[in-house]
């Protein structure tokens, strides 16, 4: 099993708010394989996430996987809410950033 | 009965535009409805907190909103077909509502259109909310605190977000045109189908495609239309613009935006559950979907939205090249904190904040930023928040100074430590807000909270 990074079998990796208090992030796989491989994989965790990002697993409110889109939505919650005093992304647009450069063990 | 109702979005908020001929080319789809959403909590708090004396009640968004609704007007009125409007004005209050109310009005005179002009608000006022949160009628929506009565006594203004219910009111009483406040993005779009007695599961998940105009589509844009049809046991989303076209991945992937559960779609009064959901590419540029269920809630719920206001902001922008500086940013960040609390001392420590925002290093990610080293320059954004404009100032001000003049160890350039790009380096941006309510409300009736105006224009 050699590694690879996340955004080498991703088409789209981004970040927003779920309303003021959520952010979600989601990554949609390039095809079928590489999800169904990801999600089997059981790599991703809370406590990746939480390592991650340096949050708590209790702040990593869910992992979805959502077939019809070969999506995975991890939903974490904010540090501040949007627009609170010393918040700094008002719409949570450049959280994802994290994610482009993980590492995770790949098969072929 | 007709078998279908045809929706056309013309973008993904009302001011974001869309191009002349994608409009020509959904009208002459024959759409049943305009809908179009115009707001968002996206943009934070600060336009929820709005006072009447802040800037006017859409401000700069006017001109941009103006553009797009004269088309939109003049399409409805041609085609006999309504114009839905929802979260008007942005944050959705009626002095939000108003503003949009004001330019509708100021371009049918212009332009001569005679129609029928339904608003619906959509602000809750305090005692209600209280009486309701008395009663354990409210609970917490997702991580958020318990709501409290000083936070609904604190707050400047609450918004509900109206479902499907009000707008089909509007429409029996003969409205031609709907202009709402806060609304739940779909309601507005799917309003209709449900009206003329379309599956509300179909008709809400095509709506909360449709709401974001062609995001759905491939190539995306949030400023181009987005046509939806629904039938008994399907839907079908398409591009009026021939450069774009849907595909399965791409409606799919718009099903997860800016929401944290891909598989429910919770509203008001219920949720649209995807477990059984298909998306199919039935042609070249559309796509199907069936299974999309609704399921209604035991009672009726209402989303709140409510902000406070915590004071007023000055900032300061100022960018450090100096490698010792940067390696002591810590260092003098902490000791401006320090002595600032000393300069201030006769002002109560909760009565203001200062934030460092360090660009550059991780002034994007704060406290989620993995990574710990500072570029060789950064960016160094001071913020400070108090209970007037000119004591944030000040405090901005003598935090700048310090920061300015610190000696940190080993320092060579003792003429400053900050780049100023701007005079004044201090800089009052009005009034602060934060969001203080997010909540579910259990209502008896749908309608009620939302009155409904009718006014021929």
């Amino acid at each position: 099993m050699s590694k690879l990074r996340l955004r080498e079998v991703a088409k789209i990796i981004r970040s927003k708010n779920a309303g003021p208090f959520e952010l979600t992030l989601d990554v949609f796989f390039r095809d079928k394989e590489s999800f169904e491989q990801a999600e089997s994989s059981g790599f991703f965790t809370p406590s990746l996430i939480a390592r991650l990002y340096g949050i708590s697993d209790d702040e990593v409110l869910s992992i979805t996987w959502f077939e019809p889109a070969h999506a995975l939505k991890i939903t974490i919650i904010r540090p501040l809410p949007s627009g609170s005093p010393g918040d700094t992304d008002v719409f949570g647009a450049q959280q994802h950033a994290p994610l482009l450069e993980l590492t995770l063990p790949w098969n072929g | 009965m007709k078998d279908e109702v045809k929706v056309l979005s013309p973008t993904a908020i009302l001011g974001y535009g869309f191009p002349r001929e994608s409009l020509k080319e959904g009208l002459a789809r024959k759409p049943d409805v305009i809908a179009v959403d115009a707001g968002s909590t996206d943009p934070g708090p600060h336009f929820l907190g709005l006072e009447p004396e802040d800037l006017s009640g859409i401000g700069q968004f006017g001109r941009v909103i103006r553009a797009d609704l004269e088309p939109l007007l003049e399409a409805s009125l041609v085609a006999g077909i309504p114009l839905i409007i929802g979260s008007a004005g942005g944050a959705g209050g009626t002095l939000h509502l108003m503003g949009v109310v004001y330019l509708i009005r100021d371009i049918a005179e212009k332009r001569g259109f005679h129609f029928k002009l339904a608003t619906i608000t959509a602000e809750f006022d305090q005692g209600f909310v209280l009486e309701r949160l008395r009663a354990g009628k409210v609970e917490p929506l997702g991580p958020v605190p318990e709501l409290t009565e000083d936070e609904v006594r604190r707050s400047v203004r609450i918004v509900g977000q109206m479902g499907v219910e009000p707008f089909i009111e509007a429409l029996n009483m003969g409205a031609q045109v709907i202009a709402a406040g806060r609304a739940n993005d779909p309601a507005m779009f799917a309003a209709l189908p449900i009206k003329r007695g379309f599956d509300p599961g179909l008709s809400l998940h095509m709506a909360k495609i449709l709401e974001c105009g062609a995001i759905a589509a491939d190539p995306g844009s949030g400023s181009d239309c987005l046509f939806g049809t629904v039938r008994r046991d399907h839907f079908i989303v398409e591009p009026t613009n021939s450069a774009r076209v849907c595909t399965v991945r791409s409606v799919a992937a718009h099903t997860l935006y800016e929401k944290s559960d891909p598989w429910r779609l919770y509203g008001p009064g219920g949720m649209v559950d995807l477990s059984r959901v298909r998306f199919e590419q039935d042609g070249p540029r559309h796509v199907k979907v069936t299974g999309s269920r609704f399921v209604p809630d035991s009672v009726y719920r209402i989303k709140l939205e409510g902000a406070t206001r915590v004071g007023y902001r000055t900032i300061c922008i100022a960018g450090i090249r100096d490698p010792g500086a940067i390696a002591h940013l810590d260092e003098m960040i902490e000791e401006t904190r320090k002595r600032t609390v000393e300069q201030f001392a006769e002002v109560p420590k909760d009565e203001w904040e200062l934030h460092f925002k360090v660009y550059g290093r991780d002034g994007v990610m704060g406290r989620l930023e993995p990574r710990a080293e500072a570029a060789h320059e950064v960016g160094l954004l001071i913020e400070a928040i108090a209970g007037t404009q000119e004591l944030a100032s000040s405090i901005c001000m003598f935090a700048h100074t310090i920061i300015l003049h610190y000696g940190f160890p080993g320092r060579l350039s003792t003429a400053g430590n900050l780049a100023f790009p701007l005079s004044p380096e201090d800089i009052p941006c009005g009034s602060v807000c934060r969001f203080n309510i997010y909540h579910l409300i259990e209502v008896d009736d749908p309608v009620a909270p939302f009155p409904i105006e009718i006014t021929e224009v």
